[in-house]
This record gives C-alpha cells, structure tokens and sequence, in this order.
C-alpha cells in the first residue's frame, strides 16, 4: 500500500514503513515515511491558517518539514472562481526533506474551484477530500463543470472521500449562539481536526493558538476547538476513513538542538534584530508596503523594545533614503522592498554606493516585469541588483538558500555592508519568506561579532604637519572608508553624489581622479571576502549542478534522486552573487558540463559565462512557482547522458 | 559680522538634546575651506551668509549640526558650512533628512532645497515630512525658474513664462509654497527675502526655535537666468504697496505710515487689502501665527497677485505646536521597553514551541 507516497519520492523509497493491525472495529495504524498535504480553497476559507496550523503541530511533533503556500494577490477574489483558490502544501517525513514536494498524496478541497486547480498535480491513486456541500450544480458550472466530477467517474483513479464539511460543521456547532454563516466559517478547523486524526498530529498547541488568537470573542474560540474536536471525532469515526497514518519523528535528521519552524521573512527580520545587536548598533528600517515583503516590516514593528526604529515612508524612494539617512548617523539601516521598489530606490542605492555607506537593501522577489505576479516567486531582480543603476555602481549581493537560511544570510549582509561600508543586497523571493522549515535556533555566543569603529579623530597629516580628518582616505586592507557620524567634533565633513576628490572627498571633476575613483569601489567590491565555494561531489562526476538562492532545495532533492539511481552529479550552490567565491572559475572549469537552473531565463548563467567563459547551460522556469524535483532530476540526467 | 553670545538655546525646547558648543563662536567658526562656486551676483550668497552669521546665536555643537541638501544650485549649500553635510539626490533631501533626524534627536537637522528639488521632482517627500512634523528646518530658496539646468521655467514660475523649454510661454499654474505648506499640515510656515538680511535672520530665530518641521521659504534672485523675478519686493518705492510684514499679534497694516490694511471680508469671509481709516481701523486683522486653524493663514498666503507680487506677506504665517514625530518615536521605544522589558534576543529567537532533539 503505497498510495500515500509517490513513486518519485526525494529518496526514491517512499514506502509504507510499517503496519499494525488490530482488533475488530480499531482502525489500522499505518507508518509512513513521508506524505504531502495540500488544503486548497476559497481565498476567504482560511487555508493559510488552516496550513499554519498544521505545520505547528507538525513541527512540534518533530517532522522535518517544508511549506509552499499558494494564494492569489487578490484579497477577496470572486468566490469560487479558479483565480480565487488558495492553498497550502506541506511536506513532512521521518527523515531531512528539501522541497515542499513535487505532487501531493493527499488533497482537501474546499469547494470545486479548489479541486479542480488542483487535481492535475495529484498522481493516480492519491486520497481526495472533498467537502460535498459546495459542489452545487451553480459553484460547479462557475468552474466549468458540466458534471459533478464526484460521480461522473472522472476521479475514479484516486481516493476520494466525499465529506459534507459545512453541514457536519454547522452541526457540531448548534449548541453555540451562531448564525449559520458564522459557524460555516469554522469548517476548515472541522477539515484540520480531521486531518489531524488522520496523521495523528498533537491537538494542543491548535487549541491553545485558537484561544489565544479569539482572545476577545470567547464564543468564537470555543466554537473553533468544538469544530476542530468534531473533525477529530468524525475520522475516528466514520466508516469512510479506514486508516490512519504515523509519520515518525525525523530525529535522526536533525543535529542536536532546540528548533523551532521558521519562514524566511521571519528568520530574515529575527537576523536583522541580531545584526543590529550582534553590531551593538540601532537598527532602523525605512520600508513602505510591497508584497511579499511587507511582514518584515510588521515583524520589525513589534520588536520597538528592541531599540528597533520601523519608518513606514511615503514611497520607496523615501524608505530608503530615510534609511540612508539613518546610516549617515550610525545605525544599521535597512530597507525592505520586492522588485518594482528596487527599480525605485535605485538612484538612492547608487548614492549609496557613491556615500560608501553600509546600508542593506533587502529585495523580496516576486514575478515581474513591472506589477508581474505580486503573490508568486522568482529569481529575475538578480541582474537588477547587479547592474540596475547608472554609471558603474558595484553592489555585493547575498542570497539565502532555504527559510531558515534567511537568518544567517541576514547577518552575512550585515557584516559585509559594515565592513565594507557599502549597500548590500540579500536577494530573498517570495518561496523563501513564505515558506518555512524547522529552525535550529542558535546559541547567542554563535552569532559573529559584527561591532564597528566610529572615525574618533583625525586620520592624515597634511606636509605642514597639521593633522586632519580625510573621509575619503581607505583602510588599506577592506578599502572601506571611515564611518565618522554627525556629533563626533572635529570630524565635520561633507559627502554628496558628486565625484569626490580620492581622500579629501572634495568636489573634483578631474578625469584621472574619476577613472581612480569607478576603479577603487569596484576594488572594494570585487575585494571583499567572501568564503570560498564548497562542492559536493562524491564519485567525481562530470556534470556540475550550479544553484543560488532558493532553488538550494528542489536542486538538492533532483541531485539525491539521481545518485540514488546510481547517476554521478556534483553540485554547489552560490550564496555570494557579487563578488562570487574567488574559487569559483576554477571549479566550473574542472567540469565537462556545468548546468544552471535557475526560475529566470539565465541570468546567473549569464554572469557566469560572461566573467568565467565557461559554457554553462541554463535551465529555466518562470511559472512563480519552485522547481519540482522531478522536472529537475530530469533535465540534469538529460544533461548527465547528452 | 560681529561674534554673537553661545546663549539662549538653554529655553529653547526644540534643540534641548542638541549638546551646546563648549566656546564662543563666530561666523567664521561655520565656513568650510571650500571655494562658492554660485554665479556672482547670486542671491544664494547673502542667504550663506546669514545663515553662517547666525549659527553663532543658537551656540549648538556644530558637530551636531547637519544639513542636507538635493540638488539644484541651492543645494551645493552644506560644502559651504563646516558642519557635517550631505549633498543628496535630487528631492529627496527630507527623506533623508527625516531617517536621520528620527534616529538621533541629538542633531540639529537643516535641509536646504530649491523650488524644482523641493516643489517639482521631490514634491511627495517634501509634504510627507510637513505632515509628519519631523524636526527638521527646511530652507526652501524659490527664485522661480531651473538654474542649474540652465534656465528651464520651475512649479513656481508664472503662467506664460517664456524659457528655453516653453517658448510659446508656460501652460503650467504655479504652486505658492506657502499655501502648499499649510495644505499639508506644516506646524512653522515662514517666507522671507534674500536680501533682507535682518528679517531672514529673525525668521531663522524662530524656525530654529519651533519644535516639528519648519518650512522657511526664501525668495532669492537668480542674477543669471531669472534677475528680478522679486523686484517688486526689493525696490523700495515699490515694496510699500508690495511686502506686508507679518508679525504675531500685531495688526496687519502696510504701505507708506501703514496707510494700507487686511481686513476680513465680511460677505465672503476671506481677506482683502483696504485703505485704512479711523472707520475701518478696528477691523485690521491682527495677525495669529498661534492659531489652532490654519485657515487664515492660507487665506494671507493668497493675498499676493502670483504676476505683480503686490501684497506678498512675509515673515512667520503659522507657528503652532503640534506633536514631533522624532519624539513620539522615540517615545514608543521607551513605552515598548517599560512594558514588555529591554528586548532579549535569545528568548525572541526561542519564540513560542520549540521542541529538542537530543544526541
């Protein structure tokens, strides 16, 4: 029985693990190694939360776990329209996963717009819960359903459990003082109860976050756990739910430690707060609202005790010129944006770059050109934040590779815009702050000491022998200049985006002193140090696999898949975009083939060639969605065997 | 310019975190070795110079003086000042300046801006920071057309300017800062002249003294491109009938002796300049800059013909309290510490479940 996991599993062994049969009337137990859950519904039927919530009990349960949350940039797309249908997939196993997975085992669908957006991703044999109450002849038409598709034999492949959800909710919940329309909106705590009983997910924290969240409406609290018990009751049950599954925890997957489940956006501000404190510096964010990053800036908001300053600004211009503001008197400044922001800021980042100010320009991505897909991921700012300013405009770029990862790259952003005294970008996108995974939480001691020196005092003698301060005179090491901030005396000094005279940092139109100039802050760029790249490659292969930022998971997954079939890969992955790992070129050049996926059409393919002359190959997909690590495996053994 | 006292800020409320210079100062004390390089002639000067001139009276740490500017020919101004200084971008000179001020009370913030900096391409940030009453002094040098690009008409030129970019005559209507400033909330609303030397200081006084943003507009002449573009106000046969000087709770009356007067139209309720009389003489409108409306001090602000500049009032039209948003900033900062306690990032970083993984 293996209906529960696909064949193309991550460790090409999703199996039934174990199985106990018991008395007349028990239920059977069935031990798997590893399932994929998808709740799909309506953008107003809660299945963010509803995922949310069973990602906790997930992740307290001590799965390893990954997240893809799913939702239109509408708030209230029209109900029950395909452009409507939200949704939330999660991925947990007794062992280390990498992807959120490729196709579900299981589907709830809310109503038919939900099934039928979702049903071609599901594979032959997959279990269907359905919630028969919406599948009106009125709600099906609107998705094009001639017929019901729950008895025209069109999911006779699958397992499908017809579940009237809204009636057995709505029921549950007569004893309570609700208007019908009120208790309807509780079904998808009755679905999560119910798919709670069918993996055996701990119910406790589910109770405690609906109390405390319905703090104020004690009723609807209270109406939520009854809804949520009911589904739990309903599996044990009913005939229709024969079998219920164990996912064991993935203990052995895990290094020692504390963890906890994170999202990227969460571990990228929790990083932010930590540069700041790591650098004994205040932290100050100029943001204004974009999509997907927005929570950074909510989440920075509530941590003021920290000393942490959030400016919402009237643009994104003025976000990030309050945040320059803010690192010309000595905070760590931050601004938070997605792509369409980064277009605006891009003079101010080219000020930046020409004021030699540590500044972090924080860039969510999300599908473009232009608006694009506001809701959807993408990797396509990279060459933006490479060279989308006038004149040359060097700026680092970091990139984490999976949600938690969001936290260190964070603080790799930091250190390089303090050492360096340069805007940084940490180029996240909208997989990544959405999604999460458990978290290893650190030790305090761990964290890198990120602590700066202010200029106190002069820092060149003129030939008369006075002693004078130069803004512009560079640490011989990092070429960074000093960071004199307005209340230190005697170091009064003007800067501005007007070429500066090397050292003084005075006006100078002065053709050699120009070219020296573009030269020396491409130098501190290209000079910054930054870790070499490690290559994963145990049996020598002659095909590089070559990744950066959140492809780090469906790329690893397709590598297992293929050294699980006995293929031969190396793969490494760039968390420095600029400058990249001074090893770099060396490694690509000792591979026959080196191929790039990337969810753009090749633009670190196209750095890579530019700079390297290495004819690496581009695979590309701009769906807004990740790669699927089949579809990966795929096109590497293609690669692999051409 | 003779050396001034280092007294007086002690009562000044809006620069008390502001650390005091430890020695007198002088004007000198606040030019910088570089080379002004304005056109001669260039109204900018007299307005560096006043500026430098009274930086001595506030008596501030000049380490903890800032200016910050975008660009324009105004803005080369903080190279000019031996304070710190940034040379910005253009219009965005009180973005920036508002992400400083926020994060260090400490400074003297001052942002010096142009009609097309300020009004044209950084319009959005300039009302932004007047409605949010950040504690900045903005210092707005209208002279009514581009100098820097060579003469091209500004949102404060008049209808039917012929320049280089609008030979048949601009179609654009101008704004008034003044009026603008208060549309958008501005606590210190003042405008005053280049050449006035006196009057442009005493505006600074109270700019400097006022609490939230100040907007101080100065008119000032562009010898090269737009010369005489205030004469009206200037020459002093004309500036009679022409300037209306206002100061707070004192009748508004102008013209030779104080011959002319503003009055409250009693069917429509706006302003109107009228000859005074004993009949008329207890309706002269006494000037308010403490009142809670903003309403006639924009009403002052339209009293000026946008083509002769008769009847232009200067001097301070509004100058209110309102809260500072650098102050209320910080202060949730410190309500945020007092109710949840100094943040502890290893217990932020633990959150709320959590589970173990054991060897």
């Amino acid at each position: 029985m293996t209906s529960q996991v696909s064949s193309a599993a991550e460790q090409a062994d999703g199996t039934v693990v174990g199985e106990q049969r018991k008395a007349n009337g028990v239920k059977d137990v069935r031990r798997l190694d590893r399932v994929i859950i998808r709740f799909a519904g309506d953008s107003g039927d809660g299945m963010q939360l509803t995922g949310d919530r069973f990602t906790s009990e997930t992740a307290s349960f001590g799965n390893d776990l990954s997240t893809l949350p799913n939702f239109p940039a509408e708030i209230r797309a029209p109900a029950g329209t395909l452009p409507g249908v939200s949704s939330f997939q999660l991925h947990f196993a007794d062992h280390d996963i990498l992807t959120p997975g490729d196709a579900p085992n299981v589907l709830v669908a809310m109503n038919p717009a939900a099934l039928k957006a979702n049903i071609g991703d599901l594979p032959r044999g997959a279990e269907i819960i359905v919630n028969t109450d919406e599948f009106t002849k009125r709600a099906m038409t609107k998705v094009g359903y001639a017929a019901s598709p729950l008895e025209d034999g069109s999911l006779d492949g699958y397992q499908l459990h017809p579940v009237p959800l809204t009636t057995l909710t709505v029921e549950a919940l007569k004893e309570f003082d609700l208007s019908r329309k009120e208790a309807e909106r509780s079904k998808n705590m009755f679905a999560l109860g119910l798919l709670s009983w069918m993996y055996h997910r701990p119910t406790e924290g589910t109770e405690k976050f609906l109390r405390t969240k319905f703090a104020k409406k004690p009723d609807i609290a209270e109406a939520n756990i009854a809804a949520f018990r009911a589904g739990w009751n309903f599996g044990e049950t009913t005939e229709d739910f024969a079998v219920s599954y164990e996912v064991a925890p993935a203990a052995k997957a895990f290094p020692v430690g504390t963890y906890r489940n994170i999202s990227g956006n969460l571990a990228l501000s929790y990083g932010l707060v930590a540069a700041s404190r790591q650098a004994d510096l205040p932290l100050f964010l100029g943001s204004y609202p974009i999509t997907p990053a927005s929570d950074i800036l909510h989440e920075l908001s509530k941590h003021k005790n920290f000393g942490v300053r959030t400016f919402q600004a009237e643009d994104e211009i003025a976000g990030i010129g309050a945040a320059l503001g803010a690192a010309f008197g000595g905070s760590l400044a931050v601004t938070t944006t997605s792509g369409p922001g980064v277009a605006l800021k891009s003079e101010t980042i080219g000020l930046a770059v020409s004021l030699e100010l540590p500044l972090l320009i924080v860039d969510i991505q999300r599908g473009g050109p232009s608006t694009g897909l506001p809701t959807k991921t993408e990797q396509a700012d990279l060459l933006q934040a490479m060279f989308g300013r006038n004149g040359e405009a060097p700026v680092p770029i970091v990139a984490p590779r999976t949600p938690a990862d969001c936290f260190d790259a964070a603080l790799e952003a930091a250190r390089i815009a303090l050492t360096y005294r340069t805007p940084v970008f940490l180029l996240s996108d909208g997989y990544l702050a959405n999604g999460s995974e458990p978290w290893r939480i650190p030790e305090i001691d761990e964290l890198p000491d990120l602590r700066v020196r202010f200029a106190q005092g002069p820092n060149h003698t003129l030939a008369d022998g006075t002693e004078v301060f130069w803004p512009y005179k560079r640490d011989p090491q990092t070429l960074a200049r000093p960071w004199a901030i307005p209340g230190t005396p005697g170091l009064e000094h003007r800067i501005g985006g007007i070429e500066k005279q090397d050292g003084t940092g005075n006006i100078s139109y002065d053709p050699a002193n120009h070219d020296f100039m573009v030269r020396t802050r491409q130098a501190k760029i290209d000079g910054i140090d930054v870790p070499g790249i490690e290559v994963d490659d145990p049996h020598e292969a002659n095909v590089l696999v070559l990744g950066w930022g959140s492809t780090y998971g469906p790329i690893t997954a397709a590598v297992r898949r293929l050294r699980t079939a006995g293929l031969s890969i190396a793969q490494a992955h760039l968390r420095h975009l600029n400058p990249f790992p001074k090893n770099l070129g060396t490694v690509l050049r000792q591979y026959d083939k080196v191929v790039i996926p990337e969810m753009n059409l090749g633009q670190l393919a196209t750095l890579v060639r530019a700079r390297y002359l290495v004819d690496a190959h581009s695979y590309n997909q701009v769906n807004g969605m990740p790669f699927k690590a089949e579809q990966l495996a795929t096109a590497l053994k293609e690669a692999i065997d051409g | 310019m003779a050396e001034t006292t280092t007294e007086g800020t002690d009562t000044i409320e809006a620069l008390s975190l502001v650390p005091k210079a430890e020695a007198r100062q002088s004007m000198k004390d606040f030019k910088s070795d570089q080379e002004v390089r304005w056109c001669p002639g260039c109204g900018d000067y007299a307005i560096l110079a006043a500026v430098q001139g009274f930086m001595p009276e506030l008596g501030l740490a000049k380490e903890n003086i800032v200016f910050v500017s975008g660009i324009g020919c105004s803005s080369r101004f903080p190279y000019y000042m031996n304070t710190y200084g940034m040379h910005s971008i253009h219009g965005r000179a009180p973005a920036i300046a508002t992400g400083l001020a926020a994060s260090r009370r400490d400074l003297s913030v001052w942002v010096v801006t142009g009609d097309g900096d300020a009004l044209s391409i950084g319009g959005n940030h300039l009302i932004h920071a007047l409605r949010r009453n950040v504690n900045l002094k903005i210092l707005l040098f209208n002279n009514r057309i581009y100098g820097l690009t060579k003469g091209q008409y500004s949102p404060t030129s008049e209808v039917g300017k012929i320049t280089k970019s609008t030979p048949m005559g601009s179609l654009d209507a101008p704004f008034n800062p003044v009026s603008l400033a208060l549309g958008a909330e501005a606590s210190f609303v003042a405008r005053t002249v280049d050449s006035d030397r006196k009057h442009l200081t005493e505006v600074l006084r109270q700019a400097s003294a006022h609490s939230g943003t100040a907007l101080v507009e100065i008119y000032q002449n562009c010898n090269i491109f737009n010369d005489g573009a205030f004469e009206a106000l200037k020459d002093k046969q004309s500036a009679e009938e022409a300037v209306i000087r206002l100061e707070h709770g004192q009748p508004i009356r102008f013209g030779a002796d104080g011959s002319r007067g503003v009055v409250r139209d009693r069917a429509t309720g706006d302003l109107k300049v009228v000859t005074v009389t004993p009949e008329n003489e207890s309706e002269i409108l006494v000037h308010d800059a403490r009142s809670a409306s903003p309403t006639t001090a924009f009403a002052l602000s339209r009293l000026a013909d946008p083509d002769t500049l008769h009847h232009t009032p200067i001097g301070v039209f509004r100058a209110v309290e309102r809260p500072v948003y650098d102050t209320q900033m910080t202060e949730q900062l410190d309500t945020a510490i007092e109710q949840k306690g100094k943040g502890d990032l290893a217990s932020l970083l633990a959150g709320g479940d959590t589970w173990t993984v054991v060897g």
